[in-house]
C-alpha cells in the first residue's frame, strides 16, 4: 500500500446511535451504539476490506460514510470537504464521486424498471446529457460490467443473481466514482459465480483507478481483495492493518478467533479452532470496558473496565485496541 | 454390509406452470453409519430436494418422487405410510433446517417444542419429558437451560437458536442427522461453535450424518465422504482426501480453483466456471455442465453419461468433455 497516496476519505471518530424508544410516551430510552468511535482513512486506488460478525455495525458504517445516514458525532472527509453535516442538496453534487453497491441485488434493484433506466437513473438525476448520450453510456456500462446488449430492455427479475450484482455495480458506475461502498457484494452469490463478480471489481478497480470499501464478512474474499483490512467488533475498530500482515500477524484476541473459525478447503490441513463461547452481545447496552474480552469471559477483563481503551499504532500501519485482556 | 441409508436411482419432480421438471434426476449414494457425507452443490442444484424426499417433506403436491428407492436401516422409505413415517422422521431421522428461526414454532416456548417431540416418539410422562428437555438444552450448550426452556424462539440469538434445533434433532437420538445448511445463517464463529456441537453429539450418539451445504471448507473439515451434485444429478464422489487432492470432473476442479484461498495470492485473477446453470426447465438430457459450457457436441448433451469408480469409493461421471482419463 502506497502511504504517499493522497486520503480521499478520512473517518475521525464517527458514531452513528439510534435511539431506542419505550414506554407510555415512546421517550428515548437508550441507544443502539451500532458504530461508536471509528477512525480510519482511504487512500486513492487502495481497497479498505472491513469484517465482522453481524451486527457489529459494518453496514452502518458503510451507510454513515457515503451518508445515507447522517452521523450522530465525529467527522468525515471526502476528498478534503467536511461532509458530516452537509445538507442533502450540498451533497449531491459530491455524490457523483462515492457510490453505493448493496448486497441484494434483487431487493436494491427496483423491479418495475428495466435495467437501461435503472443504469440510466443516476446519469438522469445528475442531468448528464440529454437521451442519445445518456443512452450511449448505458450500453457503455452494459458491456463493461459483461451484460449483454440487449440487457437494456429487460427487467432485473430475468436475470440470475450474479447478473444482478452486475447490474448494481453498473448503476454504481455510471457517474465515474472515485469511491464504492461495496456492501457484502458477493455474499449472496454461488461460489462459482462470486469469483467471477470478484474478477470484475479488480478489473474495473485496475482500469477506472477508484478505491474501494470494501465490507464482507467472509475473510478469505475480503484478504482476497483488499489492501487493507478492519475488523469490527460491536461498532468498534478492533484491529486495523494491511491484509497480509493481519492474516500473517494478528494482534487482537478477535481477530485470532476469527481467523481460526473460518473453514479451510483442505481436509488434510489441521484444525486449529479457537471456539468461542457466546454471542456478540447486544450494542443497545454493551458491556462496560474491553466488549470482547466480556464475552470471553477473560480472566484480565476486569482490569479493561473504566479504562480508555486506545487505538495505537504497535508497528508502522499496524493499529490495534489496546486493552490488558485482549492485546499482549 | 449394508449402509444405513441407500439411494438408488432416485427422481424427484415437480409440477409447475413450465411442466413436469425433474429437480433430481436419477442420483443414487450411500450412508454409511456413523459417519459424515458431505452434499455439495450450487444452489438450485437439487441437495435440499433431495433430503426432502427421503424424509417426505415435499411440498404437496407438487413435489412428487417419481423413480427409485431410499433404503433406510433396510427398509424402502418410499413403501412405508405417513404413520409410520412420522415416526421415523424426528425418531430414527432428525433434521436440522438451514433456519431456524422459520422451523421453530414462533408461538410456543422452547420448552413446549422439545417436550412435543419427545412425547410423541417415546412413552413418558410431561414431567420426565420436561426434565429430558432440560438435560438437551443443557448438552447442547444453552446457559441456564432451566430458564431457557420457557423463553420464546425470538427471545433467543441465531446461534442459540441452532442449537435448540440440534436439541430437537437429536431427542430421541436418531441414527441419521440430516442437516441442511445448518450453518449458512450464522457467523464464522458461531458456524465454529454449531459444527463442533454436531461432530461431538455425533460422537456420543454415534449417528451418521448427512450435511447439505455449499460451503467446500465446511465439507473439508467435517465430512468422511463427498457428492458433488450439479444440476439435479452427481457428478462425482469421493472419500474427502481423495475429492480435495484428486478431483477428476469439470465441474469439481472449476468449483475447487474457484474458492478464494487465504493462502492465495491477494488481487490475483480468480479462476471461474463460465455462464451460469441452465433454467431447470431447459436441461438437457446429456451432460448438463457441458450444457453451461456451450459445447455444441449433439451426442453429449443427448447421451446421459455413465458413472465409473476409478479408484474404490471415487466415482465420477464419464462425461467425455468433462472428464479425461
Amino acid at each position: 500500500m502506497n502511504n504517499d497516496a493522497p486520503k480521499l476519505l478520512q473517518v475521525e471518530n464517527l458514531r452513528q446511535h439510534f435511539p431506542v424508544r419505550g414506554g407510555l410516551m415512546m421517550r428515548q430510552i437508550g441507544a443502539v451504539k451500532a458504530v461508536d468511535g471509528v477512525s480510519f482513512d482511504i487512500h486513492s486506488g487502495e481497497t479498505l476490506g472491513l469484517v465482522g460478525e453481524s451486527g457489529c455495525g459494518k453496514s452502518t458504517l458503510g451507510k454513515s460514510v457515503v451518508r445515507l445516514l447522517s452521523p450522530t458525532s465525529g467527522k468525515v472527509f471526502f476528498k478534503g470537504h467536511d461532509i458530516t453535516n452537509m445538507r442533502q442538496g450540498a451533497i449531491r453534487p459530491l455524490r457523483q464521486d462515492f457510490q453505493m453497491v448493496f448486497q441484494d441485488p434483487a431487493e436494491s434493484l427496483d423491479a418495475r424498471m428495466a435495467v437501461g433506466e435503472l443504469v440510466a437513473e443516476p446519469l438522469v438525476i445528475q442531468k448528464m446529457g440529454g437521451r442519445v448520450t445518456i443512452q450511449k453510456r448505458v450500453a457503455e456500462l452494459l458491456n463493461r460490467v459483461g451484460l449483454p446488449e440487449n440487457a437494456a430492455g429487460k427487467f432485473p427479475f430475468e436475470f440470475s443473481g450474479g447478473q444482478r450484482q452486475r447490474i448494481g455495480i453498473a448503476r454504481a458506475l455510471a457517474l465515474n466514482p472515485d469511491l464504492l461502498v461495496l456492501d457484502e457484494p458477493v455474499s449472496a452469490l454461488d461460489v462459482s459465480v462470486q469469483s467471477q463478480v470478484m474478477n470484475l471489481l479488480l478489473e474495473l478497480q485496475r482500469d477506472l483507478e477508484m478505491s474501494y470499501l470494501f465490507i464482507a464478512h467472509d475473510l478469505a474474499v475480503v484478504k482476497h481483495m483488499s489492501d487493507r483490512i478492519a475488523v469490527m467488533y460491536l461498532g468498534k475498530i478492533v484491529e486495523l492493518a494491511p491484509a497480509d500482515e493481519i492474516y500473517n500477524n494478528p494482534r487482537h484476541a478477535y481477530t485470532k478467533a476469527l481467523l481460526s473459525a473460518i473453514p479451510t478447503p483442505d481436509p488434510t490441513a489441521e484444525r486449529k479452532r479457537v471456539v468461542l463461547d457466546g454471542d456478540v452481545p447486544s450494542p443497545i447496552d454493551p458491556p462496560e470496558g474491553c466488549a470482547f474480552g466480556h464475552r470471553v469471559n477473560h480472566s484480565r477483563y476486569p482490569e479493561s473496565i473504566g479504562r480508555e481503551l486506545p487505538f495505537v499504532e504497535i508497528t508502522p500501519n499496524h493499529w490495534v485496541q489496546k486493552c490488558p485482556c485482549c492485546v499482549d | 454390509m449394508s449402509s444405513l441409508l441407500e439411494i438408488n436411482r432416485l427422481v424427484t419432480s415437480f409440477d409447475t406452470d413450465a411442466g413436469w421438471v425433474r429437480a433430481v434426476d436419477g442420483i443414487s449414494f450411500s450412508v454409511e453409519a456413523g459417519k459424515t457425507v458431505g452434499l455439495v452443490g450450487e444452489s438450485g442444484c437439487g441437495k435440499t430436494v433431495t433430503a426432502m424426499s427421503i424424509i417426505d417433506l415435499l411440498p404437496k403436491p407438487s413435489g412428487n418422487v417419481l423413480e427409485g428407492e431410499i433404503n433406510f436401516k433396510g427398509q424402502d422409505l418410499r413403501k412405508v405410510d405417513r404413520s409410520q413415517m412420522r415416526k421415523i422422521r424426528g425418531g430414527e431421522i432428525g433434521v436440522i433446517f438451514q433456519e431456524p428461526m422459520a422451523a421453530l414454532n414462533p408461538v410456543h416456548r422452547i420448552g413446549k417444542q422439545l417436550v412435543e417431540i419427545l412425547k410423541i416418539h417415546e412413552k413418558i410422562s410431561s414431567r420426565e419429558a420436561l426434565q429430558k428437555a432440560v438435560q438437551l438444552l443443557d448438552a447442547v450448550g444453552i446457559p441456564a437451560p432451566e430458564k431457557r426452556i420457557s423463553s420464546y424462539p425470538h427471545q433467543l440469538s441465531g446461534g442459540m437458536r441452532q442449537r435448540v434445533m440440534i436439541a430437537i434433532a437429536l431427542a430421541c437420538e436418531p441414527d441419521l442427522l440430516i442437516a441442511d445448511e445448518p450453518t449458512t445463517a450464522l457467523d464464522v464463529t458461531v458456524q465454529a461453535q454449531i459444527l463442533e456441537l454436531i461432530g461431538s453429539m455425533q460422537q456420543k450418539l454415534g449417528m451418521a450424518v448427512l450435511m447439505i451445504t455449499h460451503d467446500l471448507g465446511v465439507i473439508a473439515q467435517n465430512c468422511d465422504e463427498v457428492v458433488v451434485m450439479y444440476a439435479g444429478r452427481i457428478v462425482e464422489r469421493a472419500p474427502v482426501v481423495e475429492l480435495f487432492a484428486n478431483p477428476q470432473h469439470a465441474y469439481t476442479k472449476g468449483l475447487l480453483s474457484s474458492i478464494p484461498r487465504i493462502d492465495s495470492e491477494r488481487k490475483s485473477h480468480l479462476s471461474t466456471i463460465p455462464g451460469q446453470v441452465a433454467s431447470i426447465q431447459d436441461f438437457v438430457s446429456g451432460c448438463r455442465f457441458c450444457q453451461r459450457m456451450e459445447c455444441d457436441d449433439a451426442t453429449i448433451l443427448r447421451q446421459r453419461p455413465d458413472y465409473r469408480e476409478i479408484t474404490p469409493g471415487h466415482w465420477v461421471e464419464t462425461c467425455p468433455q468433462c472428464f479425461k482419463v
